[in-house]
């Protein structure tokens, strides 16, 4: 059987970014987290905040060093899988990249020593100060690449020009001319110019059209993983009667974060949607699994989508709300593009984006009304009480992972069939202009040959020819394999780790000598006898509870 | 917005450069970039190689460990920093190494992370078999991670097969040439030599008495290596020498690599082991430094046929790139300085286990 290195190469980026993006959301939402608590820490002297400061530390590295394990994959991947793509974009998109090493990654993992080892080593001030810049560096962090990304969904400051190169004589000397000087000839193979893109505007190119909305919509997302991670175990101890207090004051905070973050995702989601549909047309109407272009469109809520039939079937849909949506048009008639004006070769592929966009909304929507439901539940001091609604925060982190990613998948899946995607070609008004046979057009560069004639391609890079030319789809398919193995054990030992860390729990009373590393040998055991014990006791009150 | 891109085109002004002479720089500041890296994450990862031999009880190794703790990390960001600025200023050499060295370079992000996650997990839990796997882990991964860089380093010097796309047309095979396993045993025994200097400088007592006869023995080995490589290269590969014999000023380098091997010993001998470890940083800077000039004009010199070979011009971004790059390092540079002085200062001494310790 024919391996298709195409598909291998996206296997493998989709593996290796997913289970890279379980960890910086978390990072970064922990972060600002942790610069609360060491604030308050810091202003009011509370030995509790200094606790929560501590155990949340703790689980902050053990997440920040798996991110960072699994982050160098992502950047050593664009050149070992996709170096075509790496070859036509590096003017651009390398150095957004090389603008997170010098300006985040720096900062986060310098001060991270400083958080994590620098509790007996610095006074409370630079401790607090090293947190804020461990945040912020990882808040970097996200605004480069999510500019890198925000570039090849809708490319602006850049240019795609023919290239040159050095010439050189047999012996690998360069050719000099009269001058002195090294001979540089436009780069053509088998009549082909060598094309790639430069940057023309450094600014343009960093406030590209959509970076702005998907940097706010990103970070949000980051901030709820972050709080929905801080709910998830303050419920839990509190279910399991521990750390009372810790895990009330966590709650309560956390509560608030994911509220007011929930309620704002929602909207720049809503303003980013319509940023999309301007610039990637075949994008929004795979997401809403929109087919016809003409009169008022529907939005569909539920439904099968039938890409070859361009339908949906058992489709429930409000009718209009698409128009609404996407124009704020409030009488519902506005026409919205539909697949059916994009040609079928540049259609995004069905399922992926219509059910991660759907998965996506889906869950956003249900952290608004849990967030908001228990702040009133909070307000009315039955929060803690109401068991029930304790075990749905206990689980919460799984949906907040879920929307993340999904939101994620939605973007990339549906920026297919474009690694870049070219901007599209609009009339006086700024509507797209069809061509003949009614389809969107896609912008195209042209550069003039030596000999006089002209050679046009798309202003952008398909992601079937981004490939590495030399790697074979043997060796992409045997790295894959290595890191389903390494990722799946990684994955586990992390929960594990993980795991034994909630049990353990914060150290009350906040003291840090009374943490388990200067007990004797064989004292965590102890410890963790004396969990299990605890555990079993009030999974036991537990049952004899729901039996009476 | 508009006073940013106002002060940026005045500032730009100022450092207008053609396109050639820009390539240049970007070709040093990667130097300086990888010499950085090999120096700092240099001692680290010999830390991981010499760490199953030099420590010996529980205690031991978690000391060895906690030497490199809080440092481990940000040295490994300069190796990150090292792959974006390649990307960035010369994409297509970026894509010729990377793909060229798949498989190696697949492994080499194994290593990574096995070394990475060993670190911060070894401690977690008690029992011994556990701490035994991930004892493991952090030598494999230190050792095979060196080795590849020896390796990748090795290939560069011979050049690849390449096309007149730059696109590798060797195999795998062909990478594991003997000249390059030699370099990459080479670059093994100056990184075991390095972290040993180092474990010296941050370790006391007992543990600190048994490394030196570990030291004396790498350093004997390592030179014995050094002059090896040193004569195999000057017989096979001609094209090492000719940017030194173009400046001929450039002779110091060597000069200054074969004092720097001496002057440790001599420090070595004497105690002074800052000193020794300034000796060790500073025989790595010039060999990277050889390295380079052993490379230029080209980044990717090609094995099959020199008229394939990526130069560094052919290989660089456009001028308006490297010079917004290059503003980009003329900002972020005293900044990584900085943090980096602030966070050795912090760890300076001795190491010390403490309840936040791995």
């Amino acid at each position: 059987m024919e391996l298709d290195i195409v598909l291998l190469s996206r296997i493998q980026f989709a593996l290796t970014i997913m289970f890279h993006y379980l960890f910086p959301p978390l990072s970064i939402g922990l972060g600002i987290i942790l610069v609360y608590l060491g604030g308050q820490s810091l202003r009011t002297g509370d030995p509790v905040y200094r606790q929560a400061q501590q155990f949340w530390t703790r689980i902050f590295a053990l997440n920040f060093a798996v991110g960072v394990a699994s982050g160098i994959v992502m950047e050593f991947q664009f050149g070992t899988n996709w170096s075509t793509y790496s070859r036509f974009v590096g003017d651009v998109f390398g150095s957004a990249l090389a603008a997170e090493g010098i300006f985040a990654f720096f900062l986060e993992s310098g001060f991270l020593a400083v958080l994590v080892f620098g509790w007996n080593r610095v006074g409370p001030k630079m401790h607090f100060f090293s947190t804020c810049m461990v945040s912020l560096g990882s808040i970097f962090s996200s605004v480069w690449i999510v500019i890198a990304n925000s570039w090849q969904q809708t490319p602006a400051g850049s240019e795609i020009v023919p290239m040159t190169r050095q010439v050189l004589d047999d012996n690998g000397n360069l050719m000099l001319n009269e001058a002195g000087e090294a001979i540089t000839k436009p780069w053509i193979i088998d009549g082909v110019p060598v094309m790639r893109a430069e940057v023309t505007d450094f600014w343009s190119m960093i406030f590209n059209p959509s970076t702005v909305h998907r940097l706010t919509h990103v970070l949000l997302g980051c901030f709820i993983m972050g709080a929905f991670f801080v709910l998830s175990i303050s419920a839990w101890y509190l279910l399991k009667d521990r750390h009372q207090e810790f895990a009330k004051r966590s709650l309560k905070g956390a509560l608030w974060l994911a509220a007011v973050c929930s309620i704002a995702i929602a909207v720049t989601g809503h303003r980013q949607a319509q940023n999309v549909y301007h610039y990637q047309p075949a994008k929004l109407a795979t997401f809403e699994g929109h087919f016809e272009s003409d009169g008022p469109a529907d939005l569909t809520l539920f439904g099968i989508p039938d890409a070859a039939q361009e339908t949906v079937h058992w489709k429930v849909a409000i009718p209009g709300a698409l128009s609404f949506m996407v124009h704020d048009d409030l009488k519902f008639q506005t026409p919205v593009i539909g697949l059916d004006q994009i040609r079928p070769e540049d259609r995004p592929p069905m399922w992926i984006p219509f059910i991660t966009w759907r998965l996506m909304i889906g869950i956003g929507s249900f952290f608004i009304v849990l967030t908001l439901f228990s702040l009133w539940k909070l307000k009315r001091n039955s929060l803690f009480e109401t068991r029930w609604l304790l075990w749905i925060f206990a689980v919460s982190v799984v949906p907040a992972v879920i929307a993340n990613q999904a939101g994620w998948v939605a973007a990339e899946v549906g920026r297919q069939p474009w690694i870049v995607h070219p901007s599209i070609i609009r009339n006086d008004v700024g509507e797209p202009l069809l061509d003949a046979e009614g389809f969107i057009q896609y912008e195209r560069t042209t550069a003039t040959m030596p000999d006089g004639s002209t050679v046009s391609r798309y202003a952008g890079l398909r992601t079937e020819d981004g490939v590495s030319k030399a790697v074979k789809a043997e060796h992409v398919a045997a790295s894959i394999v290595m890191f389903l193995f390494i990722y799946v054990l990684l994955g586990a030992v992390w929960v594990y780790v993980l795991n034994k860390k909630i049990q353990h729990g914060p150290d009350d009373h906040g003291i840090p000598e009374a943490t388990p590393k200067n007990e004797p040998p064989g004292s965590s055991d102890f410890v963790d006898a004396a969990v299990r014990r605890h555990l079993m006791d009030s999974e036991e009150s537990e049952h004899s509870r729901s039996a009476s | 917005m508009n006073h940013l891109s106002e002060l940026f085109s005045i500032a730009s002004l100022l450092l207008a450069m053609d396109r050639e002479t820009l390539a240049l720089i970007w070709f040093i500041i990667l130097a300086v970039l990888l010499t950085g890296y090999a120096i700092l994450d240099g001692f680290d990862l010999g830390v991981g190689i010499l760490h199953p031999f030099v420590a010996r009880t529980d205690e031991q190794r978690r000391l060895v460990m906690n030497s490199i703790g809080p440092l481990w990390d940000g040295n490994e960001v300069w190796l990150v920093t090292f792959g974006g600025a390649l990307f960035a200023a010369f994409p297509e050499a970026y894509a010729t190494v990377f793909s060229s060295f798949y498989l190696a370079f697949m492994l080499l992000l194994c290593a990574l992370i096995a070394r990475a996650v060993s670190l911060e997990f070894r401690s977690k839990v008690t029992s011994p078999s556990w701490r035994r796997i991930w004892d493991g882990l952090f030598f494999f991964g230190s050792t095979l991670a060196t080795f590849l860089f020896g390796l990748a380093v090795g290939n560069l010097m011979l050049g690849l097969e390449l096309d007149a796309n730059f696109e590798f047309q060797g195999t795998l095979t062909q990478l594991l040439n003997p000249f390059s396993i030699a370099t990459g045993i080479l670059s093994l025994l100056a990184f075991a030599l390095h972290g040993s200097i180092f474990l010296y400088l941050k370790t006391e007592g007992e543990l600190q008495q048994s490394l030196r006869p570990v030291i004396w023995k790498l350093y004997v080995l390592f030179a014995i290596g050094f002059v090896m490589i040193s004569i195999w290269t000057a017989i096979t590969i001609p094209r090492a020498t000719e940017t030194l014999n173009q400046s001929p000023l450039l002779w110091i380098v060597p000069m200054l690599n074969v004092l720097a091997l001496l002057n440790i010993s001599r420090t070595l001998y004497r105690r002074q082991e800052a000193a020794a470890f300034i000796s060790s940083s500073c025989m790595i800077a010039a060999f990277v430094f050889l390295f380079i000039t052993a490379l230029h004009p080209f980044l990717v010199p090609a094995s099959n046929n020199a008229s394939y070979g990526l130069t560094i011009v052919t290989a660089a971004s456009s001028q308006t790139t490297l010079t917004i790059m290059l503003w980009i390092a003329i900002i972020g540079m005293p900044c990584v300085l900085t943090y980096s002085a602030i966070i050795y200062w912090t760890f300076r001494g001795k190491v010390q286990l403490d309840e936040h310790s791995y």
